[in-house]
């Protein structure tokens, strides 16, 4: 049992002081956080306060000017080479919040394609659990359709399908709602829950205030590049003790 | 990215025609019905003209073109050999350049951008001109002397233009995938090479297609130029079958003649290329 809480309590994800920026602009200010295996950050704050570019840091596609970014047995901030960032990747997917589904192949085929190329996995054993992710997230009689066949809410969930055939450790959700119709942002809000209902590690930059009170086990309020105030959405949401987050949710809740 | 939905259509004809001038580089000529047709009356005119003047014991001037044309069309039939192979040798060389002008490393970036802009600024007669006086007429490999013929050379002069052309279209249909296509891809854990094969690339054809058979008319047009230098193309038959004849009032009846033939070559592929351009810009 107590095996279990220490696993429970390891961090899978911790960003310890980084800094980044683009030329001149300082974007992220000296941001820590820790993610525990199976918990649920989410991300909240204004546009431009560098939420989304804390979570491409985390997955490498944006390298940092200093501090120390750990995710499993990565060092994110010490990989240099694509072959290194490759490695991390695996373990790390990422949902973008306009799908960025490869149009050129049908939803079945979204899916199968990163494991059978970069994982090189048996192409039979990738189909069946594809057909099985697809399944998972309500979509499988649209698998030999295009992207540009289904409705936003379905590329989204496909766009999760195809994250998850990687199996990966960590999934990154980057607005992911932010595109989407009010009744179709529900379909992919379930998705997620059952993901996160699974002991799947997520971290979730999101406007989706009632959905991240309901999930997270951590809400992280970022402002002007740096994490404002964290906790747990209880405190966080009713009594947030800093003036700017109070601010900042009296203006959209 | 995408023109607006509800752009008028005639908005959207800008639109496209825009986008065509930027992905060849030039300024956008189509062939239409029309311009054919003021061809034929040109020729009927020129004919009409021709024929007035002709003297008692000659024959018509329909009779005369007919008795030449067995002979024009062996012209045209080298015009078109000369542009398929200029296209096949241009097509290929231009993908290796077009990715080398992608290239991460510094030096193949900027040698192949300067070799795409010296080609594709350089006026075509010139390169045409070096092509025929710089390569020696035969050359000699382990004592066998193998000729190379004026055609070969008149080939290669215009493969030239047409691969920096190729290259920039390459070039340009890559950098016009969105970079979110990238970043998902690198999010899966693709390496460059994969995502460039199997994602990238396979979204430009439909973008490369119509420039590029655009390109093609221009070549098939431009391999008249190889008269200039002596190859037994259309143009150097026309001017042959002129001076036997030696008649100056035919000489407009059979220039108009050889422009129809262009034409009745050219006027298809325009069309299907203005097809392919609508299809692809509703599927985008």
């Amino acid at each position: 049992m107590s095996g279990d809480a220490s696993t429970a309590l390891a961090p899978i994800v911790e960003l310890v002081d980084v800094h980044q920026s683009f030329g001149s602009v300082d974007v992220l200010k000296g941001v820590s956080m820790r993610v525990a295996k199976g918990g649920v950050a989410c991300i909240i704050g204004p546009s431009g306060s560098g939420k989304s570019t804390l979570l491409r840091c985390i997955n490498g596609l944006v390298p940092i000017r200093s501090g120390s970014i750990r995710v499993a047995s990565f060092d994110v901030h010490r990989l240099h080479t694509d072959a290194e960032k490759i490695a991390l990747r695996k373990e790390v997917s990422m949902v973008f919040q306009q799908y960025n589904l490869f149009p050129h192949k049908t939803a079945l085929e979204n899916v199968m394609m990163a494991p059978i190329h970069v994982l090189k996995e048996n192409p039979a054993e990738v189909r069946g659990r594809a057909l099985a992710l697809l399944a998972k997230v309500r979509l499988a009689e649209k698998r030999d359709a295009y992207p540009g066949e289904l409705s936003g809410g379905q590329q989204q969930r496909v766009a999760i399908a195809r994250s998850l055939a990687m199996r990966p450790e960590v999934m990154l959700f980057d607005e992911v709602t932010a595109a989407l119709d009010p009744e179709t942002v529900k379909e992919v809000l379930s998705t997620i829950r059952e993901l996160v209902g699974e002991g799947m590690t997520c971290i979730l930059v999101t406007h989706e205030m009632r959905f991240a009170r309901e999930i997270a086990d951590d809400v992280h309020f970022t402002d002007d590049g740096t994490i404002v105030e964290s906790g747990p959405p209880a405190e966080l949401f009713d009594h947030p003790r800093k003036e700017r987050t109070r601010a900042f949710l009296s203006q959209i809740l | 990215m995408t023109p607006h939905p509800v752009l008028s259509p005639a908005a959207l004809e800008l639109v496209r025609r825009a986008r065509r001038e930027r992905s060849t580089g030039m300024p956008a000529w189509r062939l239409e019905a029309r311009h054919g047709v003021a061809l034929v009356v040109v020729f009927l005119c020129a004919c009409g003209l021709a024929q007035a003047q002709v003297d008692a014991g000659h024959p018509s001037i329909a009779a005369t073109i007919w008795k030449w044309t067995p002979l024009l069309a062996r012209g045209f039939v080298f015009n078109l050999a000369i542009s398929f192979l200029a296209m096949a040798i241009g097509t290929i060389a231009g993908f290796f350049l077009g990715f080398a002008q992608i290239s991460l490393l510094p030096p193949v970036k900027r040698g192949a951008w300067l070799t795409t802009h010296f080609f594709r600024n350089a006026p075509w007669l010139v390169l045409l001109f070096y092509c025929m006086f710089l390569l020696p007429f035969q050359v000699t490999v382990l004592g066998v002397t193998i000729p190379i013929p004026d055609w070969s050379k008149a080939t290669l002069g215009l493969a030239l233009p047409v691969m920096a052309n190729v290259s920039e279209i390459v070039r340009g249909a890559i950098q016009s995938i969105p970079t979110a296509q990238w970043e998902s891809a690198a999010s899966l854990a693709f390496n460059r090479r994969q995502t460039l094969w199997m994602i990238i690339v396979p979204q430009c054809v439909k973008r490369m297609l119509p420039p590029w058979m655009n390109l093609y008319a221009i070549l098939t047009m431009a391999t008249v130029l190889a008269s200039i230098v002596g190859v037994n193309e259309m143009m150097t038959q026309t001017q042959r079958a002129l001076s036997a004849e030696n008649r100056p009032g035919l000489l407009l009846a059979f220039y108009s003649y050889v422009l129809i033939w262009f034409f009745v070559y050219c006027y298809p592929i325009a069309r299907w290329t203005v097809r392919l351009e609508a299809r692809y810009a509703v599927d985008q």
